[in-house]
């Protein structure tokens, strides 16, 4: 991205502000921000490996949701109607009531898209102080997202489905969910589209003591889009937050996780799986900060690459002075299926307690020629051993989504890419 | 682009300005950093032209390209900012002001030798004050001088070699780490005072382990050394470096840059054990330590493994590196990084790997103790032409106290499917029923810290050469003294 692209994005501010919901003041702090950060480079460390130079001007023109996205194009996405949910549908970036079905929730429950909505909450577009400039790009221009309110006590018996489909311009897309105390809620967010667009996503979350809250994520954007995504995510004592992304889609892909244990005894679990091919980008950048003694965290990333993809995973565990008794453990795994594809690791311990128990480890290889020996010596193809093998390396991990629905959805996105990769090789 | 050549033709041709004439005397070049301070040190070496205009290039190209943007900030380690300017960057040794005898020294470091066991004699050596000591040491040094020369061991001061070998030093001078490198190297090239120059001839397996520790003389040129080895075909080299004196400079910068070479076949050994004055408990004075090491396996079947002991300096920022051309060749780093009190460390390595069938291992042991920082920072590339290349990384971690930090921060880049790369890190701590058990059997608390310690470090002390291994296990006691209870 260009310095003009830079100084567009502050030009365009004045046209479109009018138009922009919420708190005014708040958006031209978080552009003067953004002014002031500049479009991260790869000489800033959290972007070592991820250059945002291929997102160019096309992908910026602001959205005006007018593109035509039907019920059927829609339905691709949906999980299966068998399995209850509540559905809420924007369209780059626009909430859409007309393909959306949100159903009726438990009493006190808030799930609505801003722009239905009667009351924002007062802090939506709060940013930290030390926020990256993409959260500030996105607190400027955010103009709808999703709001789910879970009191305190009441378990969401049904999956959130929020799905955000991009046919063009830049979508930044802003989301809130607050757990009340005790609640649990199960949230899957699914980004698709067609065509060349830009998603420029945040997921903001709160979970209060003894909530649990299930976040997944479905990245299946177009080959062409690109994707640069943000949640954050406070978790007090006993809260648990546990998060799943599977990352498949996109021409340049970056999700960030940024996780704080607040309360002794919360439990931060990150899980992710991404398949890459072509000159696919895609960038995992996870951090987990134990603020307090006493929680417990754990993460597990896997990849498999092939043809010109790059993989990118960046990994920081903090560990806080006096965030004693912590446990944290964090694994990366990488399999390469071509001589041209490319891994990029960096799982980074930051420990200042003395009581502590981490680890960390990380893995790039090959697929194991012992185990294709054994799957083809028992009449498998080639081709249909290593799928095998593939399939295998990452449902170990999808595996352990509790919702079956959401799970049967990951699994047929996985066969979906190995169906794709195998296509791909047979023609060539 | 025309009137930069102008300018640097002219300087090139009047190579001596003005103001400088007493400053010979005084054996001192003025403080600050300019071209004439670059030239002065020259001129001092008696340098041949080339090798100013070597320095010259480096020194433009710090002052225009890095000193601009300013010294590297990505490594996990704070300082005032340093003023290059207020800074002397030519001492010749005789000027040095050293105590007269042992009575003026700091009895806190005489404890501390005698707990090395390091003999008066050898005391007075590094104290850098007898004559006799010093004299004993160049008699030292020639003798063993006079029996490698007869097998074409060059073993000599790097200004020796300049003036005795100059087509080995205009051969792999920057070769390794070029004058362009970064903020610390770059300025090494322009006013590196001295250092060493080690070649070994092909087929020779040099009989004894290489020391910078006889030559006193190199090691008091302090800040700014250069050491090149090169191994030709099939020969073997092992070379320690000692820092094993504890200097009592204040936040003195210490840049050296360190280049190994490895032909078909040859290996070199590296060992480091570095004890700079890490300056007082609350912080004041010491080291900074900021040192490039680079190692090119160039030929077949070539070997570099670097082993360090860092315990001392406020501040440690150091990578010695491998980059593995030549096919099947291999890569080690063992280190034990020790911080206590205020002292930093972001130290690591680098594995390049660009032959095939290129193989690498590293192990870091990091100790924090008191307000120490500890950061491992390690590179492994596989390139894409590195077919079956093989690499393993095991960090530990081990903290004493609940105010220190350790910190493990591994790059991996891989771009060749038949790559194997592994990276484990685990941290622990000192646990109290370790402690239990060995104060039950006897131990003070210090010598129970000290033992578990060495446990914990075993694997990388046992590679360093044996009376080094020794020396490496008392300073790992001493720099944790006061850690616990």
């Amino acid at each position: 991205m260009s310095a003009t692209t830079h100084a567009l994005h502050l030009d365009r501010f004045e046209a479109v502000k009018a138009g922009l919901p919420g708190d005014g003041r708040a958006r031209a702090d978080a552009l003067a921000r953004y002014a002031k950060l500049g479009v991260p480079t790869s000489k800033l460390e959290a972007w070592h490996f991820t250059s945002l130079k291929p997102l160019d001007e096309a992908a910026l023109a602001p959205s005006d949701a007018k593109v035509a996205v039907t019920a059927a194009s829609v339905a691709a996405h949906a999980l299966s109607t068998s399995h209850a949910h509540h559905q809420l549908v924007f369209v780059d970036g626009r909430f859409r009531a007309d393909l959306s079905r949100i159903g009726t929730v438990p009493q006190g429950v808030v799930l609505v898209a801003w722009s239905a909505s009667k009351a924002l909450p007062k802090d939506l577009l709060a940013e930290a102080a030390d926020a990256g400039a993409m959260r500030a790009l996105n607190a400027a221009y955010a103009a709808d997202g999703a709001i789910l309110q879970v009191p305190a006590g009441i378990a969401l018996p049904a999956p959130v489905h929020l799905i955000f489909l991009g046919a063009s311009g830049a979508a930044h897309a802003r989301n809130r969910i607050t757990m009340g105390e005790g609640a649990s809620a199960t949230v899957l967010e699914t980004y698709a589209g067609t065509g060349r667009y830009w998603t420029n996503a945040v997921t903001d979350i709160s979970v209060a003591a003894g909530a649990t809250l299930k976040h997944l994520k479905l990245q299946i954007e177009s080959g062409e889009a690109f994707h640069t995504a943000a949640t954050a995510a406070q978790v007090a004592a006993k809260g648990v937050f546990d998060s799943f992304v599977l990352s498949i889609g996109g021409k340049l892909a970056r999700n960030e996780i940024d996780a704080v244990l607040t309360g002794e005894g919360g439990n931060v679990k990150l899980e992710g799986a991404y398949l890459a091919r072509d000159r696919q980008h895609i960038d995992n950048t996870t951090t987990i900060d134990h603020a307090v003694a006493h929680c417990d965290s754990e993460e597990r990333y896997r990849g498999v690459l092939d043809d010109h993809a790059y993989a990118a995973f960046q990994g920081r565990i903090v560990v806080r002075p006096d965030a004693q008794k912590t446990n944290a453990h964090q694994l990366n795994e990488n399999l390469l299926l071509s001589d041209r594809a490319e891994i990029g690791s960096k799982p980074e311990l930051e420990i200042h307690a003395d009581d502590v128990k981490c680890g960390h480890g990380a893995a790039a290889g090959e697929i194991d020629e012992q185990a294709l020996f054994y799957l083809r010596a028992r009449g498998l193809g080639e081709a249909q051993a290593r799928g095998m093998l593939i399939e295998a390396f990452v449902s170990e991990l999808i595996d352990g989504i509790a919702d079956e629905a959401i799970r049967d959805r990951f699994m047929a996105a996985v066969g979906g890419w190995l169906y794709d990769a195998q296509g791909a090789r047979r023609a060539a | 682009m025309a009137s930069s050549t102008v300018e640097t033709l002219q300087s090139v041709i009047q190579p001596y300005k003005h103001g400088f004439v007493t400053e010979i005397e005084s054996e001192r070049a003025p403080k600050g950093l300019n071209e004439d301070t670059v030239r002065f040190i020259s001129a001092k070496k008696d340098e041949p032209a080339w090798l100013l205009e070597w320095r010259l290039k480096a020194f433009r190209y710090w002052r225009d390209r890095m000193l601009p943007e300013g010294d590297p900030t990505w490594a996990r380690v704070t300082y005032p900012k340093i003023d290059f300017q207020d800074a002397y960057y030519y001492s010749a040794p005789k000027t040095k002001e050293g105590p007269k005898s042992l009575d003026e020294v700091d009895p806190e470091l005489l404890r501390t030798y005698e707990k090395l066991g390091i003999p008066l004699k050898e005391q007075e050596r590094l104290q850098g004050i007898a004559v006799d000591a010093v004299f004993d040491s160049v008699s030292v040094a020639t003798t063993y001088k006079a029996k490698l020369g007869e097998m074409g061991i060059v073993f000599c001061s790097f200004s020796e070699a300049v003036k005795t070998h100059p087509e080995l030093i205009r051969q792999y001078l920057g070769s390794v780490v070029p004058y362009s490198d970064n903020f610390y190297a770059t300025l090494n090239s322009a006013v590196f005072s001295d250092g060493s120059f080690v070649y070994i001839p092909p087929g020779v397996r040099c009989p004894m382990e290489l020391s910078t520790y006889f030559r006193i003389n190199a090691a008091e040129t302090g800040q700014f050394e250069r050491t090149l080895i090169v191994a030709d075909k099939g020969s073997y080299v092992s070379y320690l470096e000692g820092c094993t004196a504890p200097m009592r400079d204040e936040n003195q910068l210490h840049a050296a840059v360190v280049e190994l070479i490895t032909l078909d076949d040859a290996t070199i050994k590296y060992s480091t054990v570095q004890n700079w004055y890490p300056g007082d408990e609350n912080g004041k004075g010491g080291i900074y330590n900021f040192v490039t090491k680079r190692g090119a396996c160039r030929g077949v079947n070539s070997k570099i493994s670097w082993t360090q002991v860092e315990t001392g300096s406020a501040i440690t920022w150091k990578y010695p590196s491998c980059i593995l051309q030549g096919d099947n060749s291999v890569g080690e780093f063992y280190s034990v990084a020790v911080t206590n009190n205020r002292q930093q460390a972001d130290t690591g390595t680098k594995m390049i790997h660009m032959g095939k069938n290129t193989r690498s291992t590293i192990v870091s042991k990091g100790i924090s103790a008191g307000h120490g920082q500890n950061t491992y920072r390690g590179l492994v590339r596989v390139s894409p032409k590195a077919e079956g290349a093989r690499n393993h990384t095991q960090c530990d971690s081990l903290l004493i106290g609940d105010k220190c930090g350790a910190h493990t921060v591994p790059y991996i880049e891989v771009k060749n499917r038949s790559a194997k790369v592994e990276h484990e890190a685990t941290t622990s701590k000192i646990s109290d029923d370790q402690l239990f058990y060995c104060r039950q059997r006897g131990l003070s608390a210090e010598d129970a810290v000290s033992m578990i310690v060495n446990g914990f470090c075993r694997e990388v002390l046992k590679e360093l050469p044996m009376e080094f291994a020794v020396e490496a296990q008392k300073l790992l006691g001493i720099s944790l003294e006061g850690s616990v209870g």
